[in-house]
């Protein structure tokens, strides 16, 4: 634990839509507890979804690691998925390389990363090709 | 538009429904892509999906969003049922397509607008 910061981490299941978006839904929970205005938890919520989806879709799956801080929250998803042979294509909306099971549940239209853009204040994407990604989402609180 | 007027002019079916006397609905968003959902900002909206499992219930709760409807006389499972019932959204199911399903709300006037920021 980081002093003035309170810290979560959770696994990322592969391959389960069931189960899938539970580490958002605990974020989520826990900055409204805190008393976060609704519309960072809402921004918050989102792009930390559409990454814990993409690291099911792409990667089978990963860890989240949270750091909740008192003027931001940092959210970085990570995993030993195949990682992202082009970020400038992969942040296109509509590019996308997911299969047709994925688009039949709704995602996989090239629209995460673009999301995760809109709504995050700041977006890091760490990615090298056969060794995995991890994605650094920031969004301040103040 | 309150929920109980949305399943009169939708003929809807009432599978959930959790606390939403003081819901009221502005605007819908039709859409079987959640992530185009989560493109749309807007409060107080009702989604419209011909899309049935949990990741839809997961998108809505991201969010904020208080009532889905499942169009073309979809049912949705178990788990999608349990899944709203625990995050406290409104499942309504309706025979009609989505094309009908957001005419007639919009002609009964849910005609906000989503705002894609």
């Amino acid at each position: 634990m980081t002093e003035g910061c309170l810290e979560l981490n959770y696994d990322i299941p592969a391959n389960d839509f069931l189960h899938a978006g539970e580490a958002s839904s605990s974020v989520k929970k826990m900055l409204n507890q805190l008393g976060v205005d609704p519309d960072k938890v809402k921004k918050t919520a989102i792009s930390m979804y559409e990454a814990e989806i993409n690291a099911v879709i792409h990667a089978d799956g990963g860890a989240a690691h949270i750091e909740i801080w008192k003027d931001k929250v940092v959210i970085k998803i990570c995993d030993k998925g195949p990682g992202i042979p082009n970020v400038e294509l992969a942040m296109q909306e509509g590019y996308t390389t997911a299969p047709d099971h994925v688009r039949d549940m709704g995602f996989g239209a090239g629209m995460g990363l673009p999301n995760m853009k809109r709504y995050a204040d700041s977006l890091d994407i760490d990615t090298a090709v056969g060794k995995g990604t991890t994605v650094t989402i920031t969004v301040f609180l103040k | 538009m309150k929920v109980n007027e949305i399943v009169k002019v939708l003929e809807a079916t009432v599978i959930t429904e959790i606390d939403s006397d003081g819901l009221e609905i502005y605007s819908a968003c039709g859409a079987d892509l959640m992530s185009d959902v989560m493109a749309f900002v807007k409060d107080n909206v009702v989604l419209l999906t011909g899309l049935i499992n949990p990741q839809v219930v997961r998108t809505a709760e991201m969010m904020d969003i208080k009532v889905i409807v499942f169009v073309r006389g979809k049912s949705p499972t178990q788990e999608i049922i349990d899944l709203a019932i625990e995050k406290g959204i409104t499942i309504l199911t309706t025979k009609y397509s989505m094309f009908i399903s957001c005419g007639k709300l919009y002609g009964a006037g849910v005609t906000g607008r989503g705002v894609c920021c």
